[in-house]
């Protein structure tokens, strides 16, 4: 199944124009402006000109009016154009295959077998966004089974990401409005005057007179929309690219005769890739069927790699996930991010012990589960011990640093730490029971207090807070650490509760 | 009873443990440095390659603190990094180190379901650069098992099936027969006493629920150092006849 990703950036322009004049105040209404035949009108508004009712092509003149001393600016269009392809290459390298701009105000990606790196597609469309807002771009995407379906998601949706489950049928797009239909204005206009106003409508009417009416492309669309037909992506193609191709004189289709072939282009790419003197990061399969409806899959690797074997591997994972339908006439294999891989010289196998390599082994397992998912712990200074575990890649270099010894930690931590009730002796006694999940415990033995500050450089909260942790022993051998929320007699420290956080062995 | 009988069971013995060790190298195995432990372990101690079972014992079987810091310290003293798959994460790394895992060591996988566990666990035993392999799981079928038994063998990985049940009543399932060469259950005593209030060095009931070739057993244990070693509690080292209490294989 093919999935989409439409990205909306609707103040692009103006979001540009900020970004390149960081003087802008940041609330004040932004406009641009352009030339239309003899008229000076505005080609862009942002989200505070919007607010106080401008709008791209009203007459500046009109404008200035409407907001005195307004803030305006010379639009420039063919920039926006090459910043857009830009951000689509960016994205390209980053998230998907297959990538075009798609002008005015958007880009599209075609994800299919692109998102298990970046754990699922929800948590993939929330980091696109998220980068992107935090670069100063306001940002909304929707992911669809066809391109023509997640751009009127992603344009007339109210979320900033939609997520349109695989297979869904027409009623995701029922209620939007007929514009999302990426139709002329004229045929819009004309819609509107027999009373037709959202998508929905236009599926309860029978096709054919609809047809007649307003020629064939409303047909397309209206396909399009509901991922019925299929809509070519053409993919932006970096300047410079590591690539290896195959043609095949008859289409294939079974699962062996795809890996031997994806064996070939490796081996064609490796050597590309050691005359640069780079190793992969990013590889890119795409498959281009008889039908013309593109399959892709994307690895990634861990740490710069050009050994064949390793990248086979790799892309024999994922064949699973490419449908090749009718047959597979062209395959390429792009390195889509590269890192410098210089030569090294190995460790003599006589003389010392190599550290043994499981650079393939975390690659694979990171392509199966994704990225974020596989981790190594790492110290992070600090009291609070929800706090003091950070995660680091299962392949960043060994710090050698670890937790302070001293006080056990128990095996097992509860998050959130649950409620207790207990009875205690205030201010510094460990409980004499405590009641966890239904069942009471009599206390024979306690370790404590281990008193835990607030730290007040996250939360300013917890600038008084404290906690006094104690390790218990119950009367049948079992062991918790239960703490306190605050110091037993000041209620500015805490609420004085009594809280279970972590569970001895 | 004629004097070539015991001679001719021990062939026997070893003529079973070749057929049993077919295609394997050798045996090698990772003792407990314990003497009554390794003592009841075909081979002196847990044997490399192979996979091992760790549970929880009555209410442990549901978060398995004590089982988890059993199978960090044998995994502590395997050379080599540690693949640590897990489908909750709740497990607290600084506990770890100070069972002898260092955070340098251990790489955590994250599994949305048990199926990708099972198979992340399957790779991880086949590939033979790690030291040891511990996978956080409910249910491990016969076929499972036999799977990463045989990952296991193949490459000489240790693999430690920590079993986790989400209810103290799928604990049952524990009496499944698996592939597994070793089956442990740890239970929580009471600590060492102390002569001052307070909690002592952490004590456990070691149990050897199933031994391939060998017979079960129970030991009362002091809970892991800093590298990973149990101990035998000193109240009980000394004891007349402290040789563990035994029961023949069921």
């Amino acid at each position: 199944m093919r999935r989409v990703v439409s990205l909306f950036l609707p103040t692009w322009p103006t979001d540009r124009a900020r970004k390149a004049d960081p003087a802008l105040p940041p609330d004040v209404p932004l406009v641009l402006a352009g030339r239309d035949g003899n008229r000076r009108v505005v080609l862009a508004a942002d989200h505070a000109a919007r607010a106080v009712g401008l709008r791209a092509g009203m007459p500046v003149s009109l404008a200035q009016v409407m907001v005195p001393d307004l803030t305006l600016r010379d639009a420039n269009l063919g920039g926006d154009r090459q910043g857009l392809e830009r951000l689509a290459l960016w994205l390209h390298r980053r998230y998907a295959p297959v990538t075009a701009a798609d002008p005015p105000d958007g880009v599209v990606l075609d994800t299919t077998g692109a998102d298990h790196l970046h754990g699922g597609e929800a948590a993939m469309l929330v980091d696109m966004t998220n980068r992107l807002t935090r670069a100063g771009f306001t940002a909304k995407a929707a992911i669809a089974d066809s391109w023509g379906q997640a751009h009127a998601l992603a344009r007339f949706g109210t979320e900033p990401v939609t997520i349109a489950p695989p297979g869904s049928g027409p009623k995701i797009v029922a209620d939007l409005p007929l514009p999302a239909l990426r139709l002329p204005d004229v045929t819009v206009e004309g819609l509107h005057a027999l009373g037709l106003r959202r998508i929905g409508d236009l599926l309860a009417r029978p096709r054919a007179p609809l047809v007649r009416r307003f020629g064939q492309d409303l047909a397309r669309r209206l396909d399009q929309v509901l991922a019925q037909a299929d809509e070519p992506i053409a993919p932006i193609r970096p300047n410079d690219p590591l690539t290896t191709e195959r043609l095949f004189a008859e289409p294939i289709g079974a699962a062996e005769t795809i890996a031997r072939a994806i064996g070939l282009l490796v081996q064609a790419l490796c050597p590309l890739l050691a005359q640069r003197g780079v190793g992969a990061r990013r590889l890119d399969l795409v498959c281009h069927r008889v039908d013309r409806r593109p399959q892709a899959a994307r690895v990634g690797t861990g740490l710069p790699v050009r050994s064949a074997r390793h990248l086979e591997r790799l892309l024999c994972e994922r064949i699973l996930t490419l449908d090749p339908g009718f047959g597979i006439e062209r395959m390429t294999l792009t390195a889509t991010v590269t890192e410098p891989l210089p030569a090294r010289q190995l460790a003599n196998a006589l003389t010392e012990d190599a550290p043994p390599a499981i650079a393939d082994l975390v690659d694979i397992l990171a392509n199966r589960v994704g990225d974020g998912r596989l981790y190594r712990a790492a110290p992070i200074t600090g009291d609070v011990p929800e706090r003091v575990v950070g995660r680091v890649a299962p392949l960043a270099p060994a710090s050698a640093a670890s937790w302070p010894v001293g006080w056990p930690r128990p095996p097992r931590l509860l998050a959130p730490p649950e409620p207790v009730e207990t009875l205690a002796l205030l201010p510094d006694h460990p409980p004499v029971w405590f009641a966890w999940r239904g069942i009471r415990h009599r206390i024979r033995a306690a370790d404590g207090p281990e008193r835990v500050f607030g730290e007040w450089w996250y939360t300013a909260d917890e600038h008084a807070s404290v906690r006094d942790y104690f390790r218990v022993e119950t009367e049948a051998g079992e062991r918790f650490w239960l703490f306190r929320a605050g110091d037993g007699a000041d209620t500015a420290t805490g609420s004085q509760l009594w809280f279970l956080h972590g569970l001895f062995g | 009873m004629p004097a070539a009988a015991p001679s001719a069971i021990a062939a026997l013995r070893d003529r079973i443990v070749r057929i049993e060790q077919r295609g394997r190298p050798d045996s090698a195995v990772l003792p407990f440095g314990i003497g009554e432990m390794d003592r009841r372990l075909p081979g002196g101690g847990l044997a490399l390659g192979a996979l091992h079972e760790v549970a929880g014992g009555g209410g442990e079987a549901t978060h398995g603190a004590a089982a988890a810091l059993f199978a960090a310290g044998i995994a502590a003293r395997t050379p080599g990094p540690v693949l640590w798959c897990l489908t909750r994460p709740d497990l607290f790394a600084p506990a770890l180190a100070q069972a002898g895992l260092p955070p340098d060591r251990v790489i955590f996988l994250e599994a949305g379901d048990e199926r990708s566990v099972l198979a992340c666990t399957e790779e991880g035993l086949r590939h033979g650069g790690l030291g040891a392999v511990v996978a956080e799981v409910a249910r491990l079928s016969m076929t499972a098992s036999r799977r990463l038994q045989l990952a296991a063998e193949r490459s000489r990985t240790l693999g430690l099936a920590l079993r986790r049940w989400r209810r103290p009543a799928e604990a049952a399932e524990f009496g499944q027969p698996t592939a597994s060469m070793t089956r442990w259950r740890i239970s929580v005593l009471p600590s060492a006493p102390l002569l001052v209030p307070g909690v002592g060095r952490h004590r456990w009931l070691v149990e050897l629920i199933r031994c391939r070739a060998g017979e079960s057993a129970d030991f009362e244990m002091e809970a892991c150092d800093a590298a990973g070693r149990l101990a035998v509690p000193a109240d009980l080292a000394d004891r007349p006849g402290a040789q563990g209490r035994s029961r023949l294989a069921s």
